[in-house]
């Protein structure tokens, strides 16, 4: 379909004015963008009468290369899929590797992947809180928010020795398991990042600036999150009380005690501020599965280099920092992958774009962008 | 080496004193203190590039600041893949960056198109093809030290730069025109 950017004038909208339309073209290479979206905008003065976003400027074709990858050769592209967030990415990957397969996890890997991933969804959400508020104008709250995402980094590097692409998580196990006094380090981290959770809080989500900002913009009602395939904090933000960890369980969830937030008004506000309560149910999940972990191998034993599973197909879903992140495979009992399709929830809340703009203001589209927290890697794949 | 670099040990050594210099030379010394960055964030690259902006690695002290708008810039840093479909984008940008201006390629993705240059169909392998790129950036994605180094790499360079006539580096972009299919690249 052809892109409809033609700015046209005495255009009739629903209500029967005639209006002058305006196109306005943002991106690809636009910081409030997030990455490479582009979004057209048909304006109506300063109202934005339909927002067209337009994706593929980062597609890679990381579902085609996997067809010509082994099955661990397949992980260190799932890194690059969600670069926001890649142990999800390498987790729900792992997860269809090991149902296909039939490969056991040790309990200890499980908890490590729990752990990693919950460090993951603060790193992540302080990423997504830092851009809403550079994006209404607030920097500092990034330069807070972008502190605690450093210490997470930290000590994923102290890990695994890399700062972003993990390549961590793999079928029937993870690649490591923690380093001596790296429980000491995350729970001192837990601790301080709890008081610094609470000073975001008052800082920005009690600014009047901010309320005035975010409050009553992108209103996403229940129905239409569920209509849509939202997931994720987007969702929830929306009063939806789905959460994967809680209502399809997987791995070790069921033995944590922990809450999920749930915003109200399912505007920007509410989908921001879910994200920040989300990071204290993180900080409760990671203390537990550290008292609980007992010690044991990392990765199963004997797992042969080339994994051939019997033909058949497989999908498994984990709840990403995003939402419902799903990986589909499909074998013909070769050592390679017929098929691999991801199911990316930062697709799904994307595609909400131009219902949520409609009608607000252009700065306010940027503030809709920012609180669906859209990642370009999974986008486009 | 310009006189202006030592500017501070000769004034501690005359205080108030005066420094005779050419234009060209305190020109040339004023760029590579300067050097403000247009990020061409496009994929995982981009987060190291934020984080070297920010709190930990604070690359406002060595003068490099980015800029959103590629008018108010001297040096485009490539951050991540380069698709066929970004790519008419990015050489857009560096055309509306004003002369003198430089580029780095940071990451593998830039040096060759990195763990995309196999199997895939729609990467740029390398943005070689298609900027004249003066420091290149290994690593998937390099550290925010990594990028430390490339920038004061690309000082030396620009230090070594003239404005004097006759010592001018040639910017004219004589490389071929890019192959916009999605066949082979090499």
């Amino acid at each position: 379909m052809p892109l409809d950017v033609e700015s046209r004038e005495a255009v009739e909208t629903a209500e029967g004015e005639v209006v002058d339309e305006l196109v306005v073209n943002v991106g690809p290479s636009h910081p409030s963008t997030h990455g490479v979206c582009r979004v057209i905008i048909h304006l109506d003065g300063e109202i934005v009468t339909r927002a067209e976003p337009v994706i593929g400027y980062l597609h890679r074709g990381i579902e085609k290369m996997a067809e010509n990858r082994t099955y661990l050769q397949v992980v260190p592209l799932t890194d690059r899929l969600d670069y926001v967030g890649s142990m999800y990415s390498n987790w729900a990957y792992c997860r269809s590797v090991e149902r296909l397969a039939d490969i056991p996890v040790p309990e200890r890997a499980e908890y490590l992947r729990v752990i990693v991933c919950e460090l993951q969804r603060i790193a992540s959400h302080m990423m997504a809180i830092g851009s809403n508020g550079a994006d209404t104008g607030a920097l500092t709250l990034f330069v807070y928010a972008f502190d605690q995402r450093e210490h997470v980094v930290e000590l994923f590097e102290e890990l695994c020795g890399q700062r972003l692409t993990y390549n961590y998580v793999r079928p029937g196990g993870v690649s490591h398991d923690m380093p001596e006094g790296w429980a000491d380090d995350v729970r001192a981290f837990t601790a301080a990042h709890r008081s610094a959770l609470a000073e975001m809080d008052k800082l920005f989500f009690g600014n009047v600036i901010t309320r005035g900002r975010l409050k009553g913009i992108g209103v996403l009602s229940a129905d239409d999150a569920v209509a849509w395939g939202a997931s994720g904090p987007v969702a929830r933000g929306s009063g939806v009380n789905w959460d994967l960890r809680k209502h399809d369980p997987y791995s070790v969830y069921p033995r944590f005690d922990f809450d999920i937030p749930t915003g109200t008004d399912g505007d920007c506000y509410d989908r921001a501020r879910v994200r920040l309560y989300e990071c204290y149910e993180s900080c409760r999940i990671i203390e537990q599965a550290l008292a609980q972990m007992q010690p044991g191998p990392h990765r199963t034993e004997g797992l042969p280099r080339l994994i051939a599973p019997p033909p058949g197909d497989a999908y498994d879903h984990i709840e990403s920092a995003r939402g419902a992140l799903g990986v589909y495979l499909v074998s013909d009992g070769s050592t390679r992958p017929y098929r691999m399709k991801v199911r990316s929830p930062a697709f799904c809340n994307l595609a909400l774009l131009p219902t949520l703009a409609e009608g607000h203001m252009l700065s306010d589209l940027v503030a809709i962008l920012g609180s669906l927290d859209p990642v370009f890697g999974e986008v486009d794949r | 080496m310009a006189i202006v670099d030592r500017i501070g040990e000769t004034l501690d050594r005359t205080p108030g004193g005066v420094i005779l210099t050419g234009v060209d030379s305190l020109v040339d010394w004023a760029r590579g203190k300067s050097l403000w960055s247009m990020p061409m964030g496009t994929a995982c690259c981009a987060m190291e590039l934020i984080a070297a902006s920010f709190n930990k690695f604070d690359f406002d002290r060595h003068g490099t600041f980015p800029r959103p708008d590629p008018r108010h810039t001297d040096v485009m840093i490539v951050a991540g893949t380069i698709t066929y479909k970004m790519m008419p984008a990015v050489k857009r940008l560096y055309e509306q960056m004003p002369d003198p201006k430089w580029v780095i390629g940071m990451g593998n993705c830039t040096l060759s198109g990195g763990i995309f240059y196999y199997d895939t169909y729609s990467v740029v392998r390398g943005i070689g093809e298609f900027l004249p790129v003066d420091v290149y950036i290994a690593g998937c994605p390099p550290r925010p030290e990594s990028l430390q180094d490339g920038i004061l790499r690309l000082r030396e360079l620009v230090e070594q730069e003239s404005i004097a006539p006759g010592k001018r580096r040639d910017r004219a972009l004589t490389l071929p025109a890019p192959d916009h299919g999605c066949g082979e690249a090499e």
